[in-house]
Order: C-alpha cells, then structure tokens, then sequence
C-alpha cells in the first residue's frame, strides 16, 4: 500500500472507542491526514475533536468549509452538515437529505473523497449499527483507492463492517490492533 | 474510470449548457454537492446519464425548472440556530437603533422562513417600522413560497421552541393563524418586506443596507463565487453595516477577511471594517 495521500475513517456506534484504539498506534509524527465521520446526535456544538484532541495529545480539529487538508491534522466532520472533500482537497459542507437518517454521513465524505484522491486514498470503515459507507468504500475501491474493514466479529457493532463485505471485497479485513499497526507503516508521500 | 470521467465531462458540460440557456450560473459551486445533486435528479427523472439529462433540459425549460429544485437546496426554518439570533438580539438591534431607517437584505432566502425570523425580531424591537427588507433567491418557486409563508403546521412546535430560546417572550401563536394543516403567517410582517430575483453569482448590488443575512448559502459555493458574493455584501454595506452568516460559515479563508471584524464570533456575526 503505497502513495497514500490522505485517509477516511467512518463508525457509528462504538465508535468513540474503536477509532481511539487505532489512533493510539500512529506514532507522534504521523503525517498522512485522515478525515473521520462519526454518527453523533444533531448537536450544534460538538466536543468530538476537543475530546479526540486532548485523549491523543495531537492536533484535532473539526473539518471547516473551504480548508484545505493538512498533513499530521486529523479532522472530524462537525453535526448537522455533510462533509465532502473537493477536487482541490479543501473541505466542503453541506446540508443535503440525511444518508441513513445521518448527516454526516460516512458515504458522502467516502464518496468524494475517492472522487478527489483516486489511488491515492484510504478508505477504513469501523463498527456500527447501520449501513452508511458501504457503498462509499466500494467506490474508494472502483476508483482504485484502498480499503479496510474492521473485522466483524470483532466490531462492537457488526452491521457497518457486514454491510461493506457485502458489497465490496476490501484489501483488508482486519481487528484493531490490526488496523492501528498498519496505517501506523504508511509511507508518507509528498501531495 | 471512462464512466467516472464520462460523468465528470458531462456534469460540466450540462452546467455550462443551464448557463448558457438559462442564464443561471452553477460554474462555481462546490463540485461534491453539485455532483450528488445532479445524480439524485437522474434517478428521479430516470435518465441513463447526464447527457440524456441534458438534452431534456435543454428542450424543455420546464425541465429546466423541475431540475433547479434539485439544483437549490430548500433546508430551512424559524430561528434555526436560535443563539445566533439570541445574539443578533442583543448585540445588533443596540447598535440598528442608531439608523433613522434600515435596510435589510436576506440574500439566498429560500422558502421565507429567515425573513420572517427577522421581521417578528425587528417588529418586537420596534424597528420593523423603519425598515425594509430585501429579501432574494435565484429559485422562483421557493421564492414564492415565501411570498405566501405558508408552513406545516407540525413545523410550529419546533419553532416556537426556536423562537422562545432565541429571546422571544410572546406567544408564537399569536404570529400565524392555522387553517387546513397548516400556518398562515401574519401577512403584515411583510408590509416592508420585497421579495426578489437575485444571484450572488451573475447580478451587482442593488441597493445600500445596514445589514446582509446570507446563511448556509455560501457553503454551496467554492472560494471564487465566495469572494464575489463577499465582494457584493462589502460593496452594499454602509460604513460599519453588519454581515450575519451560518453557524458553520465563515470570512477566514476569504479574501475578504481583513475588510470585516468579528462582532460575536460563535454566531458570525461580523462588522464591516
């Protein structure tokens, strides 16, 4: 897996937890930008990255209209609005229909994403109890990007990894741990 | 990838078309949400592919206007975000008072329900007398809906829940009548209010304003139709005139940022500088 240039990251429920796990095994000086959508109540003021921020001792910050992806910045999708990436690899907001009764929603950041960075993406899909990313994922993946599930049988909730293996056969199936170790190797690349 | 690129030429292709037959100007919104818009509207009028979209589009204006509802994005409602206008409240109407007559304009005012926010919060101020309100939209269908302001009945709840956490001290009811399911709202809050066909993207500043409230519209757009549209609300604002964007809107990354100051910034409510 080379020549990855930013990384997506979805979960619902028991998703605080788990993506935790995963970014507890990046070291300090990760540079690969990973953008995450995680399903949350429609509440105005999201703590998510202040919590992610000061749980992981590294710079978190809610995703803003029009900023451009940064290397060694993880960013959340705040609530209320979908989080898209542009062609230009700026974020964009938007307040289209709910995807699964959720916006946020996992396959319209995917799905983007895989539209703006092609190979160069990688797309990781965590617990949760609906469908949201499927079909994102397996598009990150026809668009030539690479794609990670979380084992199902680890998962807190299984729907979410079961729904991606129904639709597309991702480049790994993996527990965690698993997944931490692995993104934990990515080269970086220049953009 | 020859479908993904196909579908990426036509889109282009098909928003260059509207612009050239209809004179709406979609060249610089945000691609993401333009692009998902334009594949909702495919399933919806069951065609193959963009070009066959356009086609039907091209012959047919009234396609046309059916594909502009899918093109707009009507979400909406009374003192969404109720802070925000807790904060317009208390920290703008002070400073309005000053102006022996105000003009206002709600720019992207989609189905109404912003400008009859403000009209309720100008009218318990006592302003609403001296004011005018412009209010604008490139959608004639939503505009007329709000020249109507007629409203799901089971919206008001929610709205007089806004409306109360938003400073409001009145019975809500008292601002619409109900009849058939739904509510009618008082049709003297917009005895000031004009409502009218504008684009941010194609059309100049028509009037001078005091304020400019243009929330969760410029979201839809990338960083050079947001510096025209910032462009056109300096150029109307008076000295010192206020900006009011959406909760998640911005001046920070535009060119514009240094030619306004944040007044309350949580609820982005700017000054001109």
């Amino acid at each position: 897996m080379n020549g990855i240039q930013a990384i997506t990251l979805g979960a619902s429920a028991g998703g605080v937890s788990a993506m935790l796990h995963v970014f507890h095994c990046l070291p300090a000086d990760f540079r690969i930008p990973v953008v995450c959508v995680l399903h949350l109540p429609d509440d105005r003021h999201s703590h998510l990255a202040e919590v992610f921020s000061r749980r992981l001792k590294r710079p978190v910050c809610e995703a803003r209209d029009k900023q451009a992806l940064a290397p060694g910045m993880i960013y959340f999708a705040g609530p209320g609005y979908h989080l898209s990436v542009e062609q230009d690899r700026s974020f964009s907001l938007s307040q289209e229909e709910r995807v699964y009764f959720s916006r946020p929603s996992i396959d319209v950041l995917f799905e983007s994403a895989a539209d703006a960075y092609g190979p160069a993406l990688l797309g990781v899909l965590l617990t949760g109890a609906n469908e949201d990313g499927a079909a994102g994922l397996a598009r990150i993946k026809r668009l030539g990007g690479h794609t990670i599930v979380q084992d199902p049988r680890e998962a807190q909730v299984a729907t979410m990894p079961q729904a991606a293996l129904a639709l597309h056969r991702p480049d790994h199936i993996l527990p965690l741990n698993g997944i931490g170790q692995l993104l934990a190797k990515l080269e970086p690349t220049e953009c | 990838m020859t479908i993904e690129r196909n579908t990426d030429i036509e889109i282009r292709l098909l928003i260059e078309a509207i612009y050239l037959k209809y004179s709406y100007d979609f060249r610089d919104y945000s691609g993401a949400s333009i692009k998902r818009r334009i594949q909702h509207a495919l399933r919806q009028f069951d065609c193959k592919t963009v070009s066959a979209l356009q086609e039907r589009v091209l012959h047919d204006p009234g396609m046309f206007m059916q594909l502009l509802q899918f093109l707009t994005i009507p979400v909406s409602e009374m003192f969404r975000d109720p802070e925000h206008f807790l904060a317009l409240r208390r920290e703008v109407v002070p400073l309005l008072r000053t102006w022996p007559s105000l003009k206002i304009w709600i720019a992207g005012c989609s189905t109404g329900e912003e400008v009859y926010s403000m009209a309720i919060l100008l009218r318990e101020e006592g302003l609403l007398e001296r004011t005018i309100i412009y209010a604008t939209d490139i959608n004639p269908n939503s505009l007329e809906k709000a020249k109507q302001g007629i409203y799901s009945i089971q919206n008001m709840h929610a709205y007089a829940e806004n409306y109360r956490k938003a400073g409001g001290s009145r019975d809500f009811s008292e601002y619409y009548t109900s009849a058939y399911g739904n509510a009618i709202v008082d049709s003297s809050l917009r005895d000031n209010v004009t409502f009218a066909d504008h684009s941010l993207a194609t059309d100049s500043v028509f009037s001078e304003t005091q304020l400019i409230s243009c929330r969760n519209v410029l979201i839809y757009f990338n960083k050079t139709l947001q510096d025209r549209a910032f462009g056109l609300f300096h150029e109307s604002l008076c000295h010192r005139g206020f900006l009011v964007l959406g909760s998640k809107e911005s001046l920070d990354f535009s060119a514009y940022a240094d030619r306004f100051e944040a007044l309350v910034k949580p609820e982005r409510i700017y000054r001109k500088s």
